[in-house]
């Protein structure tokens, strides 16, 4: 009785699974069928859209300087997500502890969160001269800050009444409740900040790199390969920026699966 | 305000004068008891030693939106060092309100209250009591190790010691296969035994317990009465001990504390005489002296005016 039945949850738990692996990857291939066909059937120009095949050979041609390329924006993005971070975390903190010292910065975190990067990215670009990273570096790491702070503030809110009085009844002092309860409490928080600013960390150190400073990283290569018409090797950059953000999307994604698994939400 | 009692809820708002009115026989007990309590002397040097909780005076009212709720009236209340006192009444009476001023989780309206002849203040500072909430209250990204050891942790024992004292401790709550658990692994009950282990963790004077075994099943349940009067007997612990149950507060306590709700007070308190030294033991439950106790507390319990037809204080 129970077998077709368990048979079918089998089949479904099956496709489920690889459904959610299949499914993009299918979608993927289809479009990527779609484009080669426009090029090469219905003879779109090559120029405005170059063909995945040209697109792959461009790629073959040039994986030393594309990755490279991702080398240096992914060190860039790197270095402003963990700066902006470690920055919003600890500012945030700080803010918990001192209600007005959170009223003074909300203003500035606003203003910095509506800020455009291509608005900074020129700026800080000129200045930190024209052959520092540094530029592109403080960009990612403002674009990572803002909702790392935002998360953590959040975060460290979300102590329990009970909780806050189990720690007082031991006499614990401030900073024995802050690593023991407010801490803990506040890490999932952290961690999806730190999740969306991965993204925005990556993005923002291209998107700089359009804007002066050194030559050299993925987004100045795309830049200058669009500028001398050659769109196929524009696009192999643009498919590495791809891979490069979902890289640091994955990798976050895994670091809060992981401290998820250490630390079990739920139960009183 | 939840209204799951066993006793027949005392609905109906209860004015303070309604309470001379009544002079049933829990209410003069409770007199007596109460006047025979201020008379006993406040701890002098080399006299005998402090009251484990003295509580003169208490009044408690809560300010909030919709008004004031008066949670506590005039509440009078000694226990002695190794004393086992339950409080027993009705959903709402403040039973858990009394418990948190005693630890120093609230301000007295007006009143006072010592431990062991020190301010509340002084004696949490102190580590003087072990408290087991309500709720169990666990830090659910600790492990069930982790929570037993958190006190011993904050107040600097060894690696070494919190582990001897957690496997003690686990064993005697029966969870030694789960130290390694996390809360929300657990089943309610077993989650409120990890909290009981936690607040005997650094085997304090007072114990503090806001009805510990509610999620319990029976036989656990009589299980960990028996550990539990094992140990307040061994350490020599104080306990207050809030419950619902009247059969289990007869059991465990030495006095049991009756009280009535809107406003809180203590309406009557039945000494059981079943004395310390006594077993805590399956005989014991099923002994005449028992039940007639049991019967006792519950018409102290019953014996509470009823609907006096007064105007609710909130
Ligand atoms: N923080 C608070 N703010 C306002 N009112 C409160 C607060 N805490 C308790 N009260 C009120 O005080 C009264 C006593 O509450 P308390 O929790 O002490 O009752 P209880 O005897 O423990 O009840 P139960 O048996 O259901 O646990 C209730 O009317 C409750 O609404
Ligand atoms: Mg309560």
């Amino acid at each position: 009785m129970s077998q077709p039945s368990a048979q079918l949850a089998g089949w479904s738990a099956f496709l489920d699974r690889f459904g959610r692996v299949l499914a993009p990857v299918l979608v993927g291939a289809a479009l990527l069928g779609v484009w080669q066909y426009l090029v090469s059937v219905v003879q779109v120009d090559d120029v405005l859209l170059p063909s995945p095949a040209r697109i792959w050979e461009e790629w073959e041609a040039n994986t030393g300087p594309i990755r490279e390329a991702a080398g240096i924006t992914g060190t860039n993005a790197l270095a402003g997500l963990a700066f902006g971070s470690v920055l919003g975390v600890v500012l945030a903190g700080i803010a918990a502890a001192a209600r007005w010292f959170e009223g003074m910065l909300a203003s500035v975190v606003a203003a910095l969160a509506v800020v455009p990067i291509v608005a900074l990215a020129p700026v800080l670009n000129s200045m930190f001269g024209a052959d520092s990273e540094f530029g592109r570096r403080a960009v990612a790491a403002i674009a990572a800050f803002v909702p790392v702070y935002i998360n953590t503030v959040r975060g460290l809110r979300q102590t329990t009444p009970l909780h806050r009085d189990l720690m007082s009844t031991y006499a614990s002092t401030r900073w024995q409740t802050f690593r023991t309860l407010t801490l803990p409490s506040a890490a999932p928080y952290v961690l999806t900040g730190v999740r969306v600013a991965s993204s925005l960390a990556v993005i923002s150190a291209l998107v700089a790199e359009y804007f002066g400073g050194p030559r050299g990283g993925l987004g100045a290569f795309i830049s200058t390969s669009a500028a001398t018409s050659r769109y196929a090797l524009a696009w192999a950059y643009v498919g590495a920026a791809i891979v490069l953000g979902l890289a640091a999307y994955v990798a976050t994604v895994l670091l809060e699966r992981l401290v998820q698994w250490r630390l079990p939400a739920g139960g009183s | 305000m939840t209204e799951t009692t066993p006793v027949p809820p005392v609905e109906g708002p209860v004015e303070h004068s309604a309470h001379d009115d009544a002079s049933t026989a829990a209410d003069d007990v409770g007199r007596a008891a109460s006047a025979t309590e201020v008379a006993v002397p406040a701890a002098a040097p080399f006299g005998p030693p402090p009251p484990a909780v003295l509580v003169t005076g208490l009044t408690k009212r809560f300010g909030t939106r919709k008004g004031a709720v008066h949670a506590l009236q005039d509440v009078e209340l000694r226990v002695e060092p190794g004393e086992f006192v339950s409080l027993i009444g009705p959903s709402g009476c403040g039973k858990s309100t009394l418990m948190r001023l005693i630890a120093d989780l609230e301000k007295p309206t007006s009143g006072s209250i010592e431990v062991f002849g020190k301010t509340v203040k002084q004696a949490r500072a102190d580590q003087d009591y072990g408290i087991a909430f309500q709720q169990a209250g666990l830090l659910p990204w600790r492990t069930v190790a982790a929570n037993i050891a958190l006190p011993l942790e904050l107040h600097g024992v060894s690696r070494k010691e919190r582990r001897e004292r957690v496997s003690e401790l686990a064993e005697m709550v029966g969870l030694t296969d789960f130290v390694k658990h996390h809360p929300d692994q657990l089943s309610g009950g077993m989650q409120q035994r990890v909290a009981i282990a936690r607040s005997l963790a650094e085997q304090p004077r007072l114990l503090l317990m806001d009805e510990p075994f509610g999620a319990l099943d029976e036989m656990t349940r009589e299980r960990m009465q028996g550990e539990l009067s094992r140990i307040a007997r061994e350490t020599g612990a104080a306990v207050v001990f809030v419950t619902h149950s009247i059969p289990e507060a007869v059991f465990l306590s030495d006095r049991v504390v009756v009280m009535s709700p809107r406003p809180g007070r203590i309406t009557g308190i039945v000494e059981t005489g079943i004395g310390a030294d006594a077993a805590r033991d399956e005989a014991l439950r099923e002994n005449p002296a028992f039940f007639a106790k049991v019967t006792e507390v519950r018409e102290a319990l019953h014996g509470v005016p009823v609907a006096e037809g007064g105007r609710e204080a909130r």
